[in-house]
């Protein structure tokens, strides 16, 4: 008896002793003592939501509420995943599918991880719009998108990577997805996600950060100005050798002016131009420096629109200096009764700027003859809100097409609000046609809805490409 | 009393369990304890900064024709020099570097060094810790070729051992192959060996060989992946009767991995750490 509770526990030690010699290769848990107190668990969904809470998921506006479930039928190596059914795009419940999935009460440590990870499929090939993390509708801080992702018929396993998860020690936003039918002709489909989860991967190569495009760019802003950074990309080569872009968020990138006096850079993500000169704007990521810069020259003067540069082939334009504008019978129709917009259109320097006041809403109408946009992708319209942006501003553009009788036969409405705008500054607004009749569109409309209470605003360089 | 033995016996049980889950958990235990090669006679540590040791190695300029086989044979793209922007040494580490420019009619350029006539053997343990470029149309090399005899002989009758070739686009592959009389080109004797959690142009890694007679053994790091043998060549063992030398180069394009593309990042470095014969 004596001789075997000896023995015993001279196995425990010798156990112990080899357990911790053998656990040494293990050394990923052990330095993170820092964060402890928010759970570093990297699983989102596996067979079920881990750990998310019960209130988890918060559809985007105008989304299919309803579109995510989870289906007990399909799974990657399992029975379970997560679901979602995109509408038609005629659903009254709403023409896509779209949420973002943000745990509930503390956000996860994500330091300890490179990449989001997971199995999908489609019930028929499609690219998902947008995928991707950090959106949590309260600071969107660390946001990171992958765009058109490629899905088979076949579960494959993708890869999302982080830019530099050592910023991610409190984060909410763990998913999201967008998911429309631009490229089904409207009609609805379904795709399954898996095994979703923050994985640390051995086999992602280094980052190349860009900002700006990976150019080297020029930038004219006049003193007071204020603009928002640039929103860069990381390129990561994957296992697979493919380079993935991703887009995230300036927040990710430590920015540089190299004329602080001139150009300040604030937390925000905001650049301010505060005294007359030029600075260069540079940026690295995770101590990497980005490919690309902005040299932002201070100017005096009325600040002008971004001159367009497309090529005049590729572009049928309504109205601006730049390239040849289609006849157009009125940039303001002064409808009646209705209609309270005044215009009061102005040329510096031989630049032309349409200018509405007293604004309720307005229209730019060119039906003879109507234009066909079928070559053409986006509509392009250079705006600037004067003065100061109402808080409650809720825009919308409105494209109209004709059949040949003249009958409306097609109508895209898109929303902008105040984050679009920075007061005194151009804004690009592009605006991907969806619409299925584009062969006759001949009717812009601007529209104050909801209540919006914009007065006055400047628009330039408004063409289809 | 005996309850307690129950108990123990099962502790011990599940204590291995454990133990053996959690050693297989540790993916770099396969140990292969096949050298016999334990006599470093090689030992190129590239130590001395800014210079190449020309008593071991010959750099090699070109595009292969001078050498009588434009494009070296593969229709690679590079043009090989011996210019610090294609090869030097620094801080302990040989670089060779491919860059894209336009340089005596070629496009690109890099780097190529040999030991030809400075170090040949027979047999041995050859191996090389290295971290290689990355993008579609890199083609880093680590490999040996046989004595011609003054020329009188060609390959592949020579015969050929590729101890590591990566293409560029594949980041977690890499092959090694033999080729010889009746098996060479696209009727070489190869193997891949892909890293489950690694890369070739993130970490660096030991490619090699133990060649001896009627067997070479193929390893990375020290997971042994292949062993080529006589019978495993379809045509003539010519590993056995004369000595080989080292080659070392980065080529671009070519048709082993095809040519670069729009996405290639210029310059691409492949860092040499050491390269070691042991017989």
């Amino acid at each position: 008896m004596k001789n075997n509770k000896f023995g015993y526990l001279r196995f425990m030690l010798i156990t112990l002793v080899i357990l911790t010699a053998t656990l040494s290769c293990e050394r990923d848990l052990s330095e993170d003592a820092v964060f402890a107190t928010n759970s570093n668990t990297g699983e989102i969904f596996t067979d079920t939501p881990v750990g998310l809470g019960s209130d988890f998921y918060f559809p985007f506006l105008g989304s299919k509420p309803t579109a995510w479930s989870v289906d007990n039928s399909e799974g990657y190596e399992s029975s379970v995943s997560m679901r979602i059914d995109v509408p038609n795009e005629n659903d009254p419940e709403g023409n896509y599918a779209g949420a973002i999935f943000r745990v509930e009460g503390q956000g996860r440590d994500l330091t300890g991880y490179n990449a989001l990870t997971f199995w999908g499929k489609a019930s028929r090939g499609v690219n998902i719009g947008e995928l991707g993390f950090g959106l949590d509708f309260i600071e969107d801080k660390y946001q990171v998108s992958v765009s058109e992702t490629s899905f088979g018929t076949t579960w494959k396993k993708y890869i999302i990577p982080i830019p530099d998860a050592s910023k991610l020690i409190e984060e909410r936003g763990l998913f999201w997805y967008s998911a429309g039918t631009q490229e089904t002709d409207g009609f609805g489909y379904t795709f399954w996600i898996d095994d979703l989860k923050f994985e640390n991967l051995g086999t992602l190569g280094d980052p190349r950060p860009e900002i700006y495009n990976g150019e080297d760019s020029i930038s004219q802003a006049f003193l007071g100005n204020s603009a928002v950074l640039d929103t860069p990309r990381v390129i990561f080569n994957l296992p697979s050798g493919i380079n993935q872009t991703v887009s995230v968020s300036s927040s990710y990138f430590d920015w540089i002016s190299s004329e602080p006096s001139i150009v300040e850079i604030r937390d925000s993500g905001t650049i301010q131009i505060l005294s007359g000169g030029a600075s260069v704007i540079t940026a690295a990521m995770a101590g990497v420096q980005a490919i690309g810069s902005v040299t932002i020259e201070v100017v005096g003067g009325f600040v002008f629109a971004p001159t367009p540069t497309r090529n005049p082939a590729d572009v049928i334009s309504i109205f601006s200096d730049v390239y040849d504008d289609v006849p157009v019978e009125f940039y303001n129709g002064y409808w009646q009764p209705y209609q309270t917009t005044l215009s009061d259109d102005f040329a510096i320097n031989g630049d032309n700027i349409l200018n509405y006041t007293n604004f309720n809403f307005v229209g730019n109408q060119f039906r003879e003859p109507s234009i066909d946009v079928t070559e053409n992708s986006n509509l392009h319209i250079n705006m600037l809100i004067p003065g100061n942006v109402p808080p409650n501003l809720d825009f919308l553009i409105s494209i109209i097409n004709f059949d040949g009788d003249g009958v409306e036969n097609g109508r895209q409405q898109v929303f902008f609000n105040s984050s679009d705008f920075i007061a005194d500054t151009w804004s690009t607004l592009e605006i991907p046609i969806t619409l299925s009749n584009k062969d006759g569109i001949g009717l812009l409309i601007y529209e104050n809805v909801n209540g919006s209470s914009l007065s006055n605003f400047y628009l330039d360089n408004i063409y289809f490409y | 009393m005996k309850n307690n033995n129950i108990r123990i016996k099962d502790f011990k049980a599940i204590i291995i369990f454990v133990y053996v889950l959690l050693m297989s958990s540790c993916n770099t235990d396969e140990t292969q304890t096949v050298t016999t090669f334990d006599n470093l006679i090689i030992n190129e540590e590239f130590s001395s900064d800014g210079i190449l040791d020309s008593n071991l190695w010959n750099i090699e300029i070109g595009d292969g024709t001078s050498q009588g086989i434009p494009g070296w044979g593969n229709d690679e793209l590079e043009y090989y020099t011996d210019r610090t922007e294609n090869l030097s040494v620094e801080n302990g580490y040989l670089l060779i570097t491919a860059r894209q420019e336009s340089f005596n009619g070629s496009s690109y350029t890099s780097a190529r060094i040999q030991t030809k006539n400075k170090f040949q053997t027979q047999f041995g343990r050859f191996e090389a810790r290295m971290r290689l470029p990355n993008g579609q149309g890199m083609w880093p090399a680590f490999w040996l070729l046989g004595d011609d005899n003054n020329g009188t002989e060609i390959w592949p009758n020579i015969g050929e051992i590729d101890i590591m070739e990566n293409r560029g686009q594949q980041p977690t592959t890499i092959s090694g192959t033999v080729h010889g009389p009746g098996y060479s080109g696209a009727n070489s004797i190869t193997k891949e060996f892909s890293f489950s959690d690694s890369r070739v142009d993130t970490e660096f890694h030991v490619y090699g060989i133990e060649w001896g007679p009627n067997y070479i053994n193929y390893y990375v790091d020290d997971v042994l992946y292949n062993q080529i043998k006589p019978e495993d060549v379809t045509g003539e063992w010519v590993f056995n009767d004369r000595t080989f030398y080292i080659i070392i180069n980065l080529a671009v394009g070519g048709t082993f991995g095809g040519n670069p593309n729009a996405e290639t990042v210029f310059p691409q470095t492949m860092l040499i750490d050491y390269v070691k014969v042991y017989q």
